[in-house]
């Protein structure tokens, strides 16, 4: 298991967009670098990506939930 | 010599004391937000207070120096790295050439600031190396840093000042989930009613996310404002007036919502009453506070506001003496 965590403050979104699909659903496969949501802060979006490899077990975080850093946004299976 | 930006940070900036004298023209003060722990960064670098450092929110650069630097990490807890080697804060530290500078994760406040013996030697703009960005004036090319850029730092100071080697315990800044800032009423005060004003200084009031250089907004109760028909030239809501300058930390609060507290660069005028000024001795205060801090607004007299400015003005000073 991975932790991918926040390293900033801010709001967390699951989706590019309102009406967008989400970056990536519980139970996907994910490759290391892939984006899984973005955080907002000063108006900006900046991407949370995976490190490893595997399947995105659980979101920790709700869409448009607030995080700190350290935060753990998701967890991702190794393999 | 100078600084390569390998990557550039969330938002990176030149600043420096700020840009005084162009308000009345619409043009922000500006400057750290930070103004204490930019100041101890140039001071345990062997600048002037006047030198330019560099402002990192959230997520610091990486870069690298191209010839030997003494530089200095201050502000905001950040694990400090010079080729991965963890390093500390409020310290000189000495580079030598093409020395890699990283930063881990903030473990609370918003900002942290990185001077460099010389300074960064952008050019001056109406006095002053800060960047505005959103006036696309000043510092690096008037923007933020990205990946690429090439960070002039100005020759060594050749009058040898007092070399501080660490920053004292006592002299640094706390970083805390909850502070008190202290305000003065006013302008327009009077435009809340009685529970209005009360709400203001008793509620205890938690900072948003929405929260950068130009402005940093709370949440909480709803500040009941006295209705009134409103006169030629102010918007609809009784949180608007006919335009007027803001005194730098004001607090707004639009429709009666979520203050806003007005930070550096924020605009010199405009159609929402100001409740209550940030005392200036406070507003390094707000300047640290990251979102979910619970913020108390304390009122005080103009007297005790003076106080405090002229003991934050001896902390500053007995750095350099």
């Amino acid at each position: 298991m991975a932790d991918i965590v926040s390293p900033l403050p801010g709001i967390f979104y699951r989706k590019p967009g309102p009406d967008k699909d989400p970056y990536a659903n519980e139970g996907d496969p994910i490759e290391a670098g892939q984006t899984i949501g973005v955080v907002e802060i000063m108006k900006q979006f900046s991407e949370i990506r995976s490190d490893v490899s595997g399947t995105l077990t659980s979101f920790a975080v709700e869409d448009s939930g607030t995080v700190n850093p350290g935060d753990v946004i998701a967890t991702v299976t190794e393999g | 010599m100078a600084f390569s930006i390998l990557e550039p940070g969330l938002a990176t900036s030149v600043q420096d004391q700020g840009r005084l004298g162009y308000y009345n023209v619409g043009i922000p003060q500006g400057g750290a937000m930070d103004q204490l722990s930019a100041s101890m960064a140039n001071a345990l670098a062997g600048n002037a207070a006047t030198d330019a450092v560099l402002e990192c929110a959230y997520l610091g650069p990486k870069f690298t120096t191209d010839a030997d630097a003494v530089i200095a990490v201050t502000g905001a807890p950040v694990e400090v790295r010079v080729n991965g080697t963890t390093a500390d804060q409020w310290t000189r530290l000495s580079l030598t050439a093409g020395d890699e500078v990283s930063f881990g994760m903030l473990s609370g406040g918003t900002r942290y600031y990185i001077a460099v013996q010389g300074g960064i030697d952008v050019p001056l703009v109406l006095g002053s190396r800060s960047t505005y960005a959103l006036g696309a004036l000043g510092g690096f090319q008037g923007r933020t840093l990205k990946a690429g850029d090439v960070v002039p730092v100005g020759p060594a100071p050749t009058s040898a000042s007092r070399r501080l080697d660490s920053i004292p315990d006592e002299l640094r800044p706390a970083y805390a989930r909850e502070v008190s800032v202290r305000i003065m009423p006013g302008l327009y005060d009077h435009r809340l009613t009685a529970e209005g004003m009360e709400t203001l200084v008793t509620a205890s009031w938690k900072l948003t996310p929405v929260a950068d250089r130009t402005g940093l907004r709370y949440s909480g109760p709803d500040i009941e404002w006295k209705p009134r028909t409103q006169p030629f030239g102010a918007g609809s809501d009784p949180s608007n007036i006919v335009d007027a300058g803001y005194a730098i930390g004001s607090i707004q609060v639009p429709g009666g919502k979520e203050p806003i507290v007005l930070h550096r660069d924020a605009v010199s005028g405009g159609g929402y009453a100001m409740v209550a000024t940030v005392i200036s001795a406070d507003m390094d205060v707000v300047a640290r506070s990251a979102p979910g801090t619970v913020t108390h607004f304390e009122p005080v007299t103009m007297e005790q506001a003076l106080t405090a400015r002229a003991d934050a003005a001896r902390i500053r000073r007995s750095v350099w003496e």
